[in-house]
């Protein structure tokens, strides 16, 4: 029944794993260049992001493809919209990514003015909040995705407690000023895509029940 | 307000069972679709609405369906309840006769003699059903010479002119192209707020698109009842989803 | 290879159906100019004279006789065979054993050489019902010989009315009887009529069964319980004295131009009764 259909939803789900892994390495390598300075990386980190926004043209195209084609209702029908959903923030995040390398390639001449403490802690949970949401998807996994919800406090925190440190320096020299306000942007991306994925955990919770941040949509 | 009541309805062809105790509310003022495989007693239900059921041969009914409070099965007058329950068939059955005959056929069958009267319910009829303005100038010629889908909108004139309560439309627009069913739906819309109205059909995107509430048949059950927009969007039978996504087993 | 075979005997059929079809024409063609080039020198003002004698050998009696005799005959046969054929297709109930019955006999009868009509018509009505050879005996029998053939017809043409027309009129409300007379018999009409057609095919030529029930008098009268003698039983006893062999010629003309002018009037009937295109 339906074979073609289940073959291109299944399509559609190795184009997010794809995706996903793709983010998660973009996130991972802005991470690594960032604690190395190493401004050659970030640069490729820049480069790749056109990749992730090819994926994304792609994933879009085979979900409007399957709309029209299938014209899918029920478990399909939102299924199909959480992807579309799903893309866009996982596009911002590999923006994100690409800003964090930015910032990088910026601050690769100048001595850190800190140990990097909750950067490195927030990026690790970010990206694990990503694969999770992305799991909890391809698998219809309910827990999973409010996993996802719950662990944005983590990463909220460590963006509080970074801010704090941030804040103290500048208090302690004005001179740590400018790099504390990038170093503060740098936490602030981390921390937005920990936001974006906790917008596609919310997606993903609609395509298993249906219901959207708990009202319905449909 | 609910239309029909139907309750405890077991209905069987013979030795087979073709309803297995349906219970169901159908409201006022709503286009309401039974949808399932075939063979599954959607039709079957239909057809019990109006006792066109009553025609079959060893067809035997239990339980009580009840057309706004008044049971259909005990005591009523079947030629007057078909006047008051409308029905229109899967493909286009319009008399050999004309036009104006055609619509006039079931007044004339319930009395109305008068011709001016007779005169008026066919403008009218015909009006509501959105095909005045095809046919005023040929309401004397053979109702056979009109496209399939202008036959189905006289059909559907045909049953408005017993000026009915509910509508009860059986697969109507499964044997026409795609413009002449958009007509037929676009007119099921308008006239939503004055008849109830029954549709079986086969098209999913059909019940999804016209209808206010869908029921679900398996097997001579209902195993799925509730706005349209439930169903298709997140059903709570897994039998169901199976069967509107189209990995019915 | 295979494609070359496939036209050859493509061809060879095609000739087959226009030889067929050629024959048929042909043999029909050769039949009426047959008659008419032997019966039109005998056509003559005298062969319509209102009254038979010997020497005129006048048709007109038989003619008239003829119109008589095949309408009292249909007039018996015609609503007795379609009520039946109501009845057996609306409303008795499927695998009824007296419907299997009804129908295995009207079968039979129609299977029965019209001889055996003849001398069951002469035994009953001329005999027992002692009314002699008479128009009325000679009718009777006709119309039990075209009832199967008009029962039938009426049957085949009912069945053949869809049924979501009798659906479309009964969720309107309408009756079985009000269904039956209005929608269903003006539908089935086309298919009636050509039973009745043939039955007047078969009532215009029959001779055996006439002789023994209607007789061979060959002066018309009005009254039903007089003997008569139709146009084919005129052509036989002409043929048969072998006095007037072009006279019998003649006859053969107005019979089937007879013939095809009552065909033609069953069509018209059955245009204007019927389904309206």
């Amino acid at each position: 029944m339906r074979r073609r259909f289940d073959e291109q939803l299944a399509d559609m789900h190795n184009n997010l794993i794809e995706m996903a892994s793709l983010i998660e390495r973009a996130i991972a390598r802005a991470t690594k260049a960032l604690e190395t300075q190493d401004a050659g990386g970030a640069r490729d980190v820049i480069a790749s992001d056109d990749i992730i926004d090819d994926k994304e043209k792609e994933i879009e195209m085979q979900c409007l493809n399957l709309l029209l084609s299938q014209q899918p209702v029920a478990r399909d029908l939102r299924q199909i919209s959480t992807a579309l959903k799903m893309i866009t923030d996982m596009e911002r995040i590999g923006d994100h990514a690409s800003d964090i390398s930015e910032l990088c390639v910026y601050l690769s001449g100048q001595d850190y003015i800190k140990q990097l403490e909750h950067i490195p802690r927030m990026a690790e949970a970010t990206a694990k909040m990503l694969t999770w949401s992305i799991n909890a998807f391809i698998k219809n996994d309910l827990e999973l995705a409010k996993t996802v919800i719950a662990h944005d406090d983590i990463v909220d925190s460590l963006f509080f407690n970074a801010k704090k440190d941030l804040i103290a320096l500048v208090h302690d020299d004005a001179e740590n000023g400018e790099q504390a306000f990038d170093l503060l942007q740098i936490a602030k991306y981390y921390e937005r895509i920990g936001d974006h994925a906790v917008n596609i955990a919310e997606w993903v919770i609609f395509s298993i029940t249906g219901l959207h941040k708990g009202s319905q949509v449909l | 307000m609910n239309c029909f009541e139907i309750k405890n309805l077991d209905l069987f062809y013979g030795g087979f069972q073709a309803l297995k105790k349906i219970n169901m509310e159908i409201e006022a003022g709503m286009i309401s679709a039974f949808i399932g495989p075939s063979g599954c007693g959607k039709s079957t239900l239909l057809k019990t609405l109006n006792r066109m059921n009553d025609i079959i041969e060893g067809c035997k009914i239990t339980g009580s369906v009840r057309l706004y409070g008044e049971d259909i099965y005990n005591g009523a007058d079947v030629n007057l309840l078909r006047k008051r329950v409308g029905m229109v068939f899967q493909k286009p059955n319009p008399f050999p006769m004309s036009v104006y005959d055609n619509i006039a056929f079931g007044p004339r069958t319930h009395g109305i003699k008068a011709r001016c009267e007779l005169d008026a319910v066919v403008e009218n009829s015909l009006r509501n059903a959105a095909i005045w303005d095809e046919v005023k100038d040929r309401l004397k010629k053979s109702a056979l010479g009109l496209s399939g889908g202008q036959q189905q909108r006289l059909c559907i004139a045909r049953a408005l002119a017993g000026s009915p309560e509910a509508l009860l439309l059986d697969e109507p627009t499964s044997a026409l192209d795609p413009i002449s069913t958009g007509k037929i739906e676009e007119l099921l819309l308008t006239l939503r707020e004055k008849y109830s109205i029954i549709i079986v059909t086969h098209n999913m995107q059909q019940a999804a698109r016209i209808s206010d509430s869908t029921a679900f048949f398996l097997h001579g059950e209902v195993i799925e009842k509730s706005d349209t927009k439930t169903i298709f969007a997140r059903p709570a039978d897994k039998r169901t989803e199976d069967y509107i996504t189209g990995r019915f087993g | 290879m295979r494609k070359a075979k496939l036209k050859l005997s493509e061809r060879i059929l095609r000739a087959l159906t226009w030889a067929a079809a050629f024959l048929t024409a042909s043999v029909l063609v050769f039949i009426v100019g047959f008659i008419f080039i032997k019966g039109l020198p005998y056509l003559k003002p005298s062969l319509f004279a209102w009254n038979y004698n010997s020497e005129n050998v006048s048709l007109m009696p038989a003619l008239i006789s003829t119109v008589y005799m095949t309408f009292l005959s249909l007039l018996a046969a015609v609503p007795l065979g379609v009520f039946s054929a109501i009845f057996l297709t609306e409303y008795s109930k499927r695998g009824n054993k007296f419907v299997a019955l009804v129908r295995v006999t009207a079968e039979t009868l129609s299977g029965i050489p019209s001889i055996v009509y003849g001398l069951f018509g002469m035994l009953f009505f001329v005999n027992f019902l002692k009314w002699r050879y008479s128009v009325l005996a000679g009718a009777f029998t006709l119309s039990i010989m075209i009832l199967p053939l008009i029962l039938r017809s009426t049957e085949e043409a009912i069945i053949a009315v869809p049924d979501n027309l009798r659906e479309g009129a009964f969720g309107l409300g309408a009756g079985r009887l009000r269904t039956v007379f209005k929608i269903v018999l003006p539908s089935a009409a086309p298919g009636i009529f050509a039973g009745i057609i043939l039955a007047i095919g078969r009532i215009a030529g029959e001779t055996a069964a006439l002789i023994y029930t209607a007789g061979t008098v060959a002066q018309f009268s009005v009254n039903p319980m007089e003997s008569a003698r139709t146009l084919s039983v005129h052509m036989y006893a002409l043929s048969n004295e072998g006095l007037h062999t072009g006279e019998g010629y003649a006859t053969a003309i107005v019979l089937l131009l007879l013939v095809i002018l009552i065909n033609a009037a069953s069509a018209w009937a059955a245009k204007r009764i019927g389904v309206k295109k």
